[in-house]
């Protein structure tokens, strides 16, 4: 018979296994550095299962998660700020990058061409946003996550998520509208 | 409708034509654009993120980087400490310089004056020898035949 801890430990690994890779979609969009978002996505399950026993399942798991890995992601740009090595070290590209990922589906080339070039434009927007800004964007039009479930993540209200995301989305319709 | 009401509906209008209303979702669907970016914004996010999720990668990486920044550090801490040696060796071998410039300067001062001293003293001597000479010479005019004398006398 398993013992109650043994269940936790399947408990969480069924959690790994089932929202490893969204966190790390989120931290890779956020970063766009795929050894940072690789190295917080562990620290981010390695301070879930520290704090596994106190999860108490108020939200959903993968809010929680992403409640941590939100936290893990502001503390290392804010240890980053005072640390002149690690800014030296950034692997960063540009979000617009993202771009040359777009599935190719059944469109013509200039379709094609025309959607990165609109996709490449969002990137820089969403580039040029605020720190907040960018969190929920990305939470909800990369994501998909539910205004309530980006407010528990982020520690905000819904209001401001709202208001966060009608900027962002601003920002984005500019940027697109200014290229047009 | 009041005319205040009126005001505020303009105002709502004019915020949700820039994009900035309440509802953040309705503005993007409203506007097929908008949607079909984002759409494919999301798709291209979930590809890349796919590709470097399967990417074969890991600790030895991240060793790797540590191992790249520790030789890195070192090299550096190397470089900064010849560099401070090497300033400090310079200086003092220029401090040292100096000084042995200003020892042989205050020598050959010293030497140029001894020189100076012993010639203003050679010819004080002369002139002493000159002056004694002189006034040895000098005989008083009534002694001068007794003089003639002598002077005859060790011819002989």
């Amino acid at each position: 018979m398993a013992t109650a801890q043994e269940i936790a430990a399947q408990e969480f690994s069924a959690v790994v296994a089932k929202h490893r890779q969204q966190i790390f979609r989120f931290l890779l969009s956020s970063t766009r550095d795929v050894d940072l978002a690789e190295m917080l996505t562990q620290d981010c399950f390695l301070k879930a299962h520290r704090n596994w026993s106190s999860f108490r399942g108020e939200s959903s798991a993968m809010t929680w998660l992403m409640r941590i890995a939100i936290n893990l992601q502001k503390d290392h740009w804010r240890n980053r700020r005072m640390q002149f090595w690690r800014k030296t070290q950034t692997h960063s590209v540009d979000l617009s990058e993202a771009s040359e990922w777009l599935p190719s589906g059944e469109r013509s080339v200039e379709q094609q061409l025309l959607a990165r070039e609109r996709v490449g434009q969002v990137g820089k927007a969403v580039e040029g946003l605020s720190e907040r800004q960018r969190t929920v964007f990305l939470l909800r039009y990369v994501e998909e996550m539910e205004l309530s479930e980006i407010a528990r993540a982020t520690g905000l209200n819904e209001g401001t998520v709202k208001a966060h995301l009608s900027r962002a989305v601003a920002r984005v319709r500019a940027e697109l509208g200014g290229r047009r | 409708m009041s005319f205040k009401d009126k005001i505020a509906e303009r105002a709502r209008r004019r915020t949700l034509a820039a994009g900035d209303g309440l509802n953040p979702e309705l503005n993007a669907e409203q506007d097929p654009e908008l949607d079909e970016a984002l759409r494919n914004f999301r798709s291209s996010v979930q590809a890349w993120s796919e590709a470097a999720y399967v990417r074969p990668r890991a600790a030895v990486e991240r060793g790797q980087r540590r191992i790249w920044r520790l030789a890195v550090g070192w090299a550096l801490g190397c470089v900064l400490v010849a560099g401070g040696a090497s300033t400090g060796v310079w200086e003092h071998h220029q401090r040292e310089m100096r000084s042995a410039a200003a020892r042989v300067a205050e020598q050959e001062r010293l030497a140029a004056q001894q020189r100076r001293n012993q010639q203003v003293r050679q010819e004080d001597e002369d002139l002493l020898a000159k002056v004694d000479s002189d006034v040895s010479r000098e005989v008083p005019r009534a002694m001068e035949p007794l003089a003639q004398l002598m002077a005859e006398d060790e011819t002989r």
